[in-house]
Order: C-alpha cells, then sequence, then structure tokens
C-alpha cells in the first residue's frame, strides 16, 4: 500500500478578457463603487442543501464589495446575466486539453457550483468541463489527467472584520483553466514535479498569465486509514512537498488519537456547554477578563476520557488545535482546553475546582470558551462535534494552506449536490473540425522547446529545462537573441534571479518590460554586462534602466576615456610596471576595474589594459 | 407562468382571488409577480379594487431564488415587514431600492415602472416619490402620504375593454399603419414625442380615429413630465382633434386605465373626465424640483 495518495488541482489565470464580459481581467489598486450583500443557502433540485454551503451561512456573514471601474461591470455585480463564454478563453482550454491527450466534450455546459463565502456575488460559480481523460509523463511515471475545466476566478478578498467581508471584484470572472489529475502521485516531490510540469505546459500556449497567484494549486492528500483531505488555493509551489509531508503526519495523528479514545472505551460526548462564568470570574486570564467585562460568559464542556488527545505531552497528538480551529469557524478568537491548562493565567487551583465542579477524573478533559453568550455557544458546539469526529477518525475536509507549510481547517467537502446548470449561458458545440485545426498548429511542447533551446542558443540541456520549468524561457528568447546575449540572459535567470531572490529582491517588482528595458540597454553599450544583477536590483526597487544606471553611476564610457583613465593608473604605478613589465597587467586590473567597473566590459577592460601596459613599456 | 404571458383575464383572476383575502380579513395581502410586466398588473389591480382597506402588495425579484444571491427573500420580508408595520392601504409595488441588500423602495401600484433590464433596483416610482423605505434589516421610513388602512372590505370592479392600444410613435410612422392599427380597437393610448406630440400626418389620422367615437389619450416617450398640448402648434392641433391629454401618467397605466374606464363608461365626455381625473394616484398634482 502507498503511503500516501495525492492528486492535484491546477488553477490557472488565462491572459484574456474575463469569461462572461468584456471587462479587463487585471488586478487593480482602486476601490471603485461599493455595495454590499448577503447570500442564501439555496436547495439543490434534490432538495438538499449542501454541507459546505450549510457551514458557511452558519456564519451569517455581510459581504461588502469594491466594484473598481475597468474591470468589473454588471455581470460582476451580479446585476446581468452573463455574456457568451469569451472565444479565446474557450480555445485555449481546447489547446491545452489537446496538448494533454484529453477527450474532449461534445458540447461544453457550463453549470453553477454553489459558493456562498461571498467571494461570488452571485452565490456560484460558473465552471464547465471541457475534457476528460488524458495524461503526462513525468519521470517516466505516467500520471493520468482527470478532467479539465475552464471556470470563473472569484471576487479577491481585501479585509474581514468580524462578520463583514470586503470583496474586490477585479479577479471575479478571470477565466481559469482547472486541470484535475487522477490520484496518482504518491511522493511528495512527486506532487511538484508533476505541477511544475503542467505549468510549462499551460505557458505554452502564450495564452495564459504570469506572476504570482496567477496559478493556484488544490491538494488532495490521504494516507491509508485517514481520509480525502482538501488543501486548497496553495500559490507557492516549493512548497507542495511540506504540504503533503505535513497532512500526512496530521492524518498519522488523528488515526493515533482514534486508536487512544476507542481503547479507553470513549464515547461522543454530547453537545451540551455549561455556564462556569461564576467560578471564573474572579480569574486574572487575560482572555477571560477581556470576555466578562464586555458582558460576555465562559461557557465549558466536558470531554470525558479524551485527556492527553487534545494535546500529548510529546506536541504529536493536537485534537485540540482541530477543534480550536472549528471554533474559530465559529468567529471567537480560540479556545481553551484541559491539556494547555494551567496556563494563559488561569490557575492550578482554578482547574483543580473546574474540574471538581463538573467531576472529571484524571483522564477526562474539558474545553473552554469565553466570549458573547450567542458566539461561545456555537463555537463550542462546532468544537465538540469536531471532538467526536475523532472517535470516527480523519474528516474529509477542505484546508487553507499556511505559509509555514502547515493548514487550517476552512470549511467541510462540498457534497455532489452542489452543482446545477447554469441555464443563462448557451452550451458551446465543438465540431471534429475546430479540434482537428488545433491538433494542426498545436504549441510547442515542453521538451521540445528545451531541445529547441540548446540548439538555437548554444546552452546546455540543464540550463534550457530550468528555464522552461520556471517559466522564465519566454522572455530568454526575446533578450537573448542578441550577439553574445543568450549566455548573459540564462545567467540572469538561473544565478542572478535567485541571488537577488535570497537577497530579499521583490522579483515580482522586475517585471518582463523591465528586464526587457535592462537588456536593450545592455545591447546598446550602456553598460557592461557584469553590471546587469546591479541595474535589475535597482529597477526591483522601482527605478527605469536609466535611472537604475545614474543610481550606481554607470555611464559607459568610450575607448578614449577608457585609455585615459588606464594610462592614469599606469603612470601612478610607472616603477612598479617597469619592474614587473606585463606582469603588473595582473595585479593592475583590480584597480583599473574599480574605476571602470559596469562601464567597460570585463574582458576589453584587461586587452585594453594589456595593451597600454605594451605601450607604455614600448617608452 | 411567466408574466408577459398574463392578460386582462388574469388581472381580473388575481383581483378577485386578492378581494377574497381583503374581504376574509388578511391584514394585507402579498403578490408575488414576474417581474417584466409586474408594473401593468398593480394598476390593473390598483383600477379594479379602488379603495382597498389594508395594502396590497406586488413583490418579485430580478435574480431567482434558486440563486444564493437572489433579491427575493429580502423583497419578500420587506412586503410582510411593510404590511404590518406601515399605516398604508393601497395596490403597491416593493422591490430593492439600489443594489445593495440593504433597503426596498415601495412604488405607488400606477406610479411603478421597470427601468432596467437586469438591475435589482430595476423598479422606480415615476414622477412621484416612492412611497416608503423599508430596510432589510428592520426600519421603516414613510417617504408619501398615502391612505390609512380602515375597516371593511372591497367589491372589485373587474370590467375591462381589451380592444385598447398602446402605440409608441417614432418619426417618419406611416399615417395609413396608424390608421389600420385603430380599426380593431375601441380606445388608443400613444406614447408621443416631448410634450406628447406626433407628426401632422398622424394627428389627421387621430382626429379620424376620435371621430369615430374612439378616445384617444396622449402621454410622453419622456416618461418624466407631463404632457401639455398648449405649448406647440402640434399640440393645439391634437387638442382641436380631440385627443384627451393624459397628464403625468405612464403610458402603460394610462393603457390600463382606458381598459377599466371603458369598461364602465361609453360617452366620450365621460371617458374623457375619468381619464383626466385622479382615480388611483395614477395623476400627480404637482411636482417639487
Amino acid at each position: 500500500m502507498h503511503p500516501v495518495t495525492c492528486g492535484l488541482e491546477v488553477h490557472q489565470q488565462l491572459d484574456t478578457r474575463k469569461l462572461f464580459c468584456s471587462c479587463r481581467s487585471q488586478l487593480v489598486e482602486g476601490q471603485g463603487a461599493r455595495f454590499v450583500r448577503r447570500l442564501r443557502p439555496t436547495q439543490s433540485e434534490l432538495g438538499e442543501i449542501d454541507r459546505a454551503a450549510l457551514a458557511q451561512a452558519e456564519r451569517g456573514m455581510r459581504f461588502t464589495y469594491q466594484a473598481p471601474p475597468g474591470v468589473s461591470c454588471l455581470v460582476e455585480a451580479d446585476e446581468e446575466p452573463p455574456h457568451a463564454a469569451d472565444a479565446e478563453a474557450v480555445q485555449a482550454a481546447l489547446i491545452v486539453s489537446t496538448l494533454l491527450g484529453c477527450q474532449v466534450m461534445d458540447e461544453v455546459h457550463f453549470m453553477r457550483k454553489i459558493v456562498i463565502d461571498g467571494s461570488n456575488t452571485s452565490g456560484f460559480q460558473r465552471t464547465a468541463l471541457v475534457a476528460v481523460d488524458g495524461a503526462l509523463e513525468v519521470d517516466g511515471r505516467r500520471i493520468g489527467i482527470a478532467s479539465l475545466c475552464l471556470e470563473e476566478d472569484a471576487a479577491r478578498k481585501v479585509d474581514t472584520k468580524d462578520r463583514e467581508v470586503t470583496y474586490r471584484l477585479d479577479r471575479l470572472g478571470i477565466p481559469l483553466i482547472e486541470i484535475a489529475t487522477a490520484p496518482d502521485m504518491h511522493d511528495p516531490e512527486e506532487v511538484r514535479e508533476v505541477a511544475q510540469r503542467l505549468g510549462s505546459i499551460l505557458r505554452s500556449t502564450r495564452m495564459v498569465k504570469r506572476g504570482l497567484g496567477t496559478i493556484r494549486e488544490d491538494l488532495n492528500i490521504s494516507v491509508p486509514g485517514g481520509a480525502r483531505v482538501e488543501i486548497k488555493g496553495a500559490q507557492d509551489l516549493g512548497l507542495l512537498p511540506t504540504y503533503v509531508r505535513t497532512e500526512m503526519e496530521r492524518q498519522h495523528a488523528l488515526i493515533e488519537i482514534k486508536r487512544l479514545l476507542r481503547g479507553r472505551g470513549a464515547t461522543p460526548v454530547p453537545l451540551a456547554v455549561r455556564d462556569v462564568t461564576a467560578s471564573l470570574r474572579d480569574s486574572r486570564s487575560k482572555v477571560l477578563r477581556s470576555a466578562l467585562s464586555k458582558g460576555g460568559k465562559v461557557l465549558c464542556a466536558p470531554l470525558p476520557l479524551f485527556a492527553g488527545a487534545l494535546r500529548s505531552a510529546d506536541g504529536r497528538l493536537r485534537l485540540g488545535a482541530e477543534m480550536a480551529q472549528h471554533a474559530r469557524s465559529r468567529g471567537v478568537a480560540g479556545i481553551f482546553h484541559s491539556d494547555e491548562l494551567p496556563g494563559y493565567g488561569i490557575t492550578a487551583e482554578e482547574v483543580q475546582a473546574l474540574r471538581a465542579e463538573l467531576r472529571l477524573g484524571e483522564r477526562d478533559a474539558f474545553v473552554l470558551c469565553a466570549d458573547m453568550e450567542d458566539r461561545a455557544g456555537p463555537a463550542l458546539l462546532a468544537a465538540l462535534a469536531r471532538a467526536n469526529q475523532a472517535l470516527v477518525g480523519v474528516p474529509e475536509e477542505t484546508r487553507d494552506p499556511l505559509p509555514d507549510g502547515t493548514s487550517v481547517y476552512s470549511r467541510p467537502l462540498p457534497g455532489a449536490g452542489r452543482m446545477y446548470p447554469e441555464t443563462d449561458v448557451r452550451p458551446i458545440l465543438i465540431e471534429p473540425e475546430r479540434l482537428a485545426g488545433i491538433r494542426a498548429t498545436l504549441p510547442e511542447l515542453p521538451e521540445a522547446r528545451i531541445a529547441r533551446l540548446v540548439g538555437e542558443y548554444a546552452i546546455n540541456e540543464q540550463q534550457a529545462r530550468q528555464l522552461v520549468r520556471d517559466g522564465h524561457d519566454g522572455l530568454f528568447e526575446e533578450v537573448g537573441r542578441g550577439k553574445g546575449m543568450a549566455a548573459v540572459a540564462a545567467r540572469t535567470f538561473l544565478s542572478t534571479y535567485p541571488e537577488l531572490q535570497k537577497e530579499g529582491v521583490d522579483l515580482e517588482a522586475l517585471s518582463d518590460a523591465k528586464v526587457r528595458e535592462a537588456f536593450a540597454a545592455l545591447s546598446a553599450g550602456r553598460f557592461a554586462k557584469e553590471a546587469l544583477p546591479s541595474v535589475l536590483r535597482e529597477m526591483a526597487k522601482g527605478a527605469d534602466a536609466e535611472g537604475a544606471m545614474a543610481a550606481l553611476g554607470l555611464e559607459a564610457i568610450d575607448q578614449r576615456d577608457a585609455v585615459r583613465v588606464l594610462d592614469a593608473i599606469i603612470a601612478e604605478r610607472a616603477e612598479f610596471v617597469r619592474e614587473r613589465g606585463e606582469g603588473a597587467v595582473g595585479p593592475l586590473m583590480g584597480v583599473a576595474m574599480k574605476e571602470l567597473r559596469g562601464k567597460v566590459d570585463g574582458k576589453a577592460a584587461a586587452d585594453l589594459l594589456r595593451e597600454r601596459v605594451r605601450v607604455f613599456l614600448e617608452g | 407562468m411567466f408574466s408577459e404571458n398574463m392578460d386582462v383575464r388574469s388581472w381580473q383572476t388575481l383581483a378577485e382571488a386578492v378581494a377574497d383575502e381583503l374581504n376574509a380579513g388578511a391584514e394585507g395581502v402579498i403578490v408575488p409577480h414576474g417581474t417584466d410586466t409586474l408594473g401593468y398588473t398593480s394598476a390593473a389591480l390598483a383600477f379594479m379594487l379602488g379603495d382597498v382597506p389594508r395594502p396590497v402588495v406586488l413583490v418579485g425579484a430580478q435574480r431567482s431564488s434558486d440563486r444564493p444571491s437572489s433579491d427575493a427573500y429580502g423583497n419578500l420580508l420587506s412586503s410582510a415587514r411593510f404590511c404590518v408595520q406601515a399605516d398604508a392601504a393601497e395596490v403597491f409595488v416593493l422591490m430593492h431600492g439600489e443594489t445593495s441588500d440593504t433597503f426596498a423602495h415601495v412604488h405607488r401600484g400606477t406610479k411603478a415602472r421597470k427601468m432596467h433590464t437586469s438591475r435589482r433596483d430595476a423598479f422606480q416610482s415615476i414622477n412621484a416619490p416612492p412611497v416608503a423605505r423599508v430596510d432589510i434589516e428592520g426600519g421603516l421610513e414613510l417617504l408619501a402620504p398615502c391612505r390609512p388602512k380602515g375597516r371593511g372590505g372591497v367589491r372589485p370592479e373587474l370590467a375591462m375593454e381589451e380592444e385598447v392600444g398602446l402605440l409608441y410613435f417614432h418619426p417618419g410612422m406611416r399615417p395609413e399603419l396608424v390608421r389600420k392599427v385603430a380599426e380593431g380597437l375601441r380606445g388608443l393610448v400613444v406614447a408621443g414625442t416631448g410634450l406628447g406630440h406626433v407628426s401632422q400626418g398622424v394627428v389627421t389620422i387621430l382626429r379620424e380615429i376620435v371621430s369615430q367615437g374612439k378616445p384617444v389619450v396622449m402621454t410622453s416617450q419622456c416618461l418624466g413630465g407631463r404632457v401639455n398640448l398648449n405649448v406647440y402648434d402640434t399640440g393645439r392641433d391634437l387638442l382641436s382633434a380631440g385627443v384627451i391629454p393624459g397628464e403625468d401618467m405612464l403610458p402603460e397605466t394610462a393603457l390600463v386605465k382606458l381598459m377599466w374606464v371603458l369598461g364602465r363608461a361609453d360617452d366620450m365626455e365621460e371617458v374623457a373626465k375619468l381619464m383626466a381625473s385622479n382615480l388611483r394616484g395614477e395623476i400627480s398634482e404637482r411636482r417639487e424640483l
């Protein structure tokens, strides 16, 4: 049996107009007009309310939307029906489907997927299945492609306050290609490789957006005896293996908790809370005092036989943390549980008194929540419901990825009942001739491109592979065409970029346009190639090429000026030069470059210095 | 049923059903209705039901109720709140007051018009302020005087002349076409340009139609404002042809009203008098800036 089974969903933004209107698909700074909405769970045709939708509705949220001009219109505001699906976006989806060897649908039908966290003004996301049953090969292993969908991106969350979330509509409706693999991956590193390969294939169409947040991954992870857990919206490919590993550990710990609880004969706890405000009224705990001073209550619930499962001494078993995440999803700041008490200002005496009041034994646990009663109650009940799930094992759920490689509970996995037809958008017929046309003009696949880069630019295969994998190949070809530029360009993307990143330079700020500008100045002989990293560093801080060169004091000088500088250096050290003859060139090079760095190419400077030394010696 | 399939018969059935509820003692009657022709139905109910003792509220949604973002819930809830809390007894239309899910506007049934194909706040009071504002999360504010609630019941007057038409004049409209349109009709409402004008050729045909004993009522495509047939020659010609100025009535309301008036009066003078009188709040006496 495999130690872990993973599936991957890649969401890639397309560089077209929006999917259902002609707004620009671009993120902007402006907020635009504001409006406020609420969403309600609706019944599917089966008469069921989806469990994920219900969980969201129970939070009683209010949504504020910012509608910036140019990038949002009545369609995003849910005030006008969607227009026909963007033809270019459909074409991109068909091209990628073909590249992945998928079976394309005869008719593409848009569906509504209920989402009521406010990220879609309509309360649903429009999505269409375009193709199924493809595959790609990664390191000799076949990874199945289960489906390829064309869907609309959600609105961008810009603020969360209490029970009000603010979204900006610029991102809503940007077309996304969603590729779902089969659960064919069994190794954390393999997940990253597959994601990178899919990214390269998507980019080969030249119809996708680039940059942070334009490609997002959902991971489905399960271990034997665990359950399918979805980590949704990871943006950093490098972290994918870490998410897999931490989720494996989490599921193993939950399986161990189940064994421990069952071994003790623990049974589901009743979903009931007690008011223990009176017993803790004089507590010095800051959290309790702050809640009580606002008129809140301290609510408590016993968890018989759960001691040690909420947080084991070695920190591996952490059911308490899981329960706290569920409680927080109901709007409280957190909960306290007995495995972490005394602590947080709650004394041993207070814990003892509470245990006596609740008649708890040594192996029994309890949880506390202090907040307004209408909030603490539901939060504690959610925590108890999560505790009871521990007796069954690993619950299926959706989790949010965190930058440290862990994840946090977000909501139950949606059920199957949340999809129904989008009747406002006509189905799209895909004629066989159209697919034949696409097959005849497919873009270059990553492997072919690697081979071509090696042939055309005289770089090695390792470099070409890395350029394609990291998505620099397009820009590389643009700036690497000039004489001698390919090597500089390869070094820039493969060495300079990682170095700048390590220094903390924001590479996102280094747009393609800026890189083109820097290379244009370099090609024009405005500065020497040694200065390129410094120029790029300055440009990442916001300067244009001219500004960067000025700030660095770089201005290429002509031969005559260089000769003057070198002759002065030689004259100052005349005795040394006479003594060492041409052997003086090496030691003088350091002094010369101090004056000429960035203004004269290094090799040219060395040649010129040698020549001037000779001229000097010859008298 | 789709609201575009409503007809005089359905208005009559609806008016009877509403009257039955009111006569059975209902605190108010809420009528969920498709929005496309909601304004016609509200006008029809207003004329047929007369002085209702308790509110009748027509309500709709611009987003269907199978969507999480539907405005149906907020509008329905606000209708119920308005029926219970406001001392107002007329036929009303209640819909969203702005794009946000914040408040609904209550419109007089004879003054409401769908002014946008898709927005939640599509309905507006034309030539009148909204009657009330209902906050979707609670709260009610009356914005214009209306008839207070009372005791007793209603005796609906259901009769209507179905053979009435509404003609939208445009430049170059062939007078002969107008003659043909009027052939099978008992009365005609014209949506004219500006203050209430049509071409000289069409004036001649309208004179002919009136002389056949068929009333012609002039309204304006401008929607906003009152027709005035005294300002230009064309207007004065229309008056001398016997065309009835429709004041500041919506063309659709004038159509429904003419149907209802012809259901109880034949005499041209009587018809003209009724059309010029404010019966159900369909004509405003004065409008301030």
